[in-house]
């Protein structure tokens, strides 16, 4: 019997919440800082009935688990930023294969090695366009240790409900967090499950106003083709225009027409706010920090913060939204500016965005953000 | 209760990031709210090792400890790094091999227990200094019921030891008590 109440890392809280989900198979090379999350999978899959793999490399991990998954098995590999490149070409496949799987990147101080065991958050462009062509992909961003929890299993849910790969962009702040966290029995949460309708030679048809086919797991019913090229309904490879226009606006349009159940974000203090933080992952965590803070100084502006937690597709309208009530909006975020462009994008020059970041592997703590506020506050008296 | 913001310092090796693990199971089993952390990279082994475990009533915000209210050093090292960046009113707990500056003294409540060398005259295992260490640390602080604390250390070691480890725990209260 699992205890439910843990003192737990957010890498091992994102395993646990991904049994729950129902994985039954996870494939990896072990990375800084995302080991603990293969370690941990190592233990508990085979207690659940699962398979493990340690694969040669970074490439064999996530291709191993997208086999696994056309096979009708819930499927996760983990990796960290060098890992997460290696990986882009397979995202990508599993993109336009319609194949359901979840990929953590616990990020790290980049590029290439890095700084191993500095975290970051500079993959989060990358996280959206780091496989070449158009394509769908969601990310989503855990800010703690029960947070690694929950989303692990909207992060499986959302793969499987939409066959896409979903992103779990954790960072090195969360991932060795300990915090207590909650672990959910799968009983008492939404676990979704995806279609197993197989169409006679029409593999990838859907239904008039649905955008996700429902094939059956390979191997189940009927042998159907499966490619990284445009493909026609049957599965086999096309260079119609048509069909391919129309195979690439449905993968895109999966996303796009349901995003208001795919997007997910926190709001904190916005009402009043003059100056909103924006940031997400374990950034938030000095976010809130510094609104605790702000609040004790005498003389200081209404601080609020708004935390994306689904960072792709990102919150555009909300973020409109935000920038018409607030007066100035500072991003905060470890890298040199990557959500800084989406939001700055979002809110079409409404308001003043300026920025805190970091990418000497140090931290952004409560007392930079304040500090930031100050001089937003400086510039307009 | 105030908020207990934790720094266990010393040698890799020595088992403080273990000390501050086994701290917060037990304030969580207990049902505080509590974040744990710890440098992590080659430096953990072997060089100067720094663990941080925070211990509140309500929900915590930053899980980074600025400056700590209780900073234990179990190295010399360890404590000439540590020793300058603390609260006003910090405790600080020493081995009793570290020589602490009489201006430390002077601002701040200092215990200099014998946990390095009773380790391994006491009970016998210099590896029970960080359980020591713990014992030490929830006698000054009172942050645990001790029925957690015992818990959380027979949840964190290896079997065949917890005779030792529940030793270590009790000689660590004793030598806090003075």
């Amino acid at each position: 019997m699992t205890k439910r109440f843990q003192l737990l890392q957010g890498n091992e809280a994102c395993v646990e919440g991904a049994l729950a989900a129902g994985m039954k198979f996870y494939a990896g090379y072990p990375i800084t800082p995302s080991t603990e999350i293969a370690e941990r999978s190592a233990i508990r899959l085979p207690q659940v009935g699962g398979k493990f793999i340690q694969m040669e490399d970074e490439i064999a991990g996530i291709a191993a688990a997208l086999g696994a998954s056309v096979a009708g098995l819930k499927s996760m590999t983990a990796t960290s930023g060098p890992g997460f490149s290696l990986k882009q070409e397979n995202i990508g496949y599993a993109s336009i294969a319609e194949i359901p799987i979840v990929i953590v990147d616990v990020q790290r101080s980049g590029p290439s090695t890095g700084l191993p065991t500095s975290p970051s958050q500079g993959d989060y462009m990358q996280a959206k366009w780091g496989t070449h062509g158009d394509h769908p992909v969601i990310a989503i961003a855990p800010s703690s240790v029960q947070e690694c929890y929950n989303e692990t299993v909207r992060a499986f849910n959302l793969a499987e409900e939409f066959r896409v790969p979903v992103i779990f962009l954790m960072d090195e702040i969360i991932g060795h967090l300990r915090e207590g966290c909650e672990l959910i029995p799968s009983e008492e949460l939404e676990i979704i499950d995806r279609g197993d309708h197989n169409i006679s030679g029409m593999t990838y048809a859907v239904g008039e106003g649905n955008y996700v086919p429902e094939f059956a797991a390979f191997g189940e019913g009927e042998h159907y083709n499966i490619t990284g090229l445009f493909h026609d309904d049957g599965g086999f490879p096309t260079n119609d225009n048509h069909k391919a226009y129309s195979q690439g606006r449905r993968l895109l349009d999966k996303i796009t027409m349901n995003q208001d159940a795919i997007e997910k974000w926190e709001e904190t203090d916005i009402e009043d706010a003059e100056v909103v933080i924006v940031c997400y992952g374990g950034t938030a965590r000095a976010a809130s920090g510094a609104l605790e803070k702000a609040k004790e100084i005498e003389g200081f502006p209404k601080v609020g913060m708004f935390r994306p937690v689904t960072v792709w597709p990102f919150p555009e309208k909300e973020m409109m939204k935000i920038s018409e009530k607030c007066k100035h909006i500072i991003m905060a975020e470890h890298n040199d500016g990557q959500m800084l462009m989406e939001v700055q994008r979002a809110v079409k020059g409404n308001v003043p965005v300026s920025f805190v970041g970091k990418i000497d592997g140090t931290t952004i703590t409560p007392d930079d953000i304040l500090a930031a506020i100050r001089e937003v506050y400086e510039d307009a008296k | 209760m105030k908020k207990a913001e934790l720094r266990f310092t010393g040698s890799g090796g020595q088992g403080v990031i273990l000390a501050t693990i086994i701290l917060a199971e037990a304030a969580y089993e207990d049902k505080k709210q509590v974040a744990q952390c710890q440098s992590y990279g080659p430096e953990a082994r072997g060089g100067l090792c720094k663990a941080e475990c925070i211990i509140d009533e309500s929900p915590i915000a930053y899980t980074k400890v600025g400056q700590p209210t209780l900073l234990l050093s179990l190295t010399q090292a360890s404590l000439n790094k540590y020793v300058n960046d603390v609260q006003e009113d910090a405790i600080i707990l020493a081995d009793a091999s570290i020589e602490v500056p009489e201006e430390v003294k002077a601002a701040h409540k200092v215990y200099s227990l014998p946990i390095l060398s009773s380790a391994i005259e006491v009970i016998g295992n210099p590896m029970s200094a960080n359980i020591i260490s713990v014992g030490a640390v929830n006698e000054i602080l009172q942050l645990t019921t001790q029925e957690s604390l015992e818990a959380a250390v027979l949840n964190h070691i290896p079997k065949g030891t917890e005779e030792l480890n529940l030793k270590a725990l009790h000689l660590g209260a004793e030598l806090a008590r003075g």
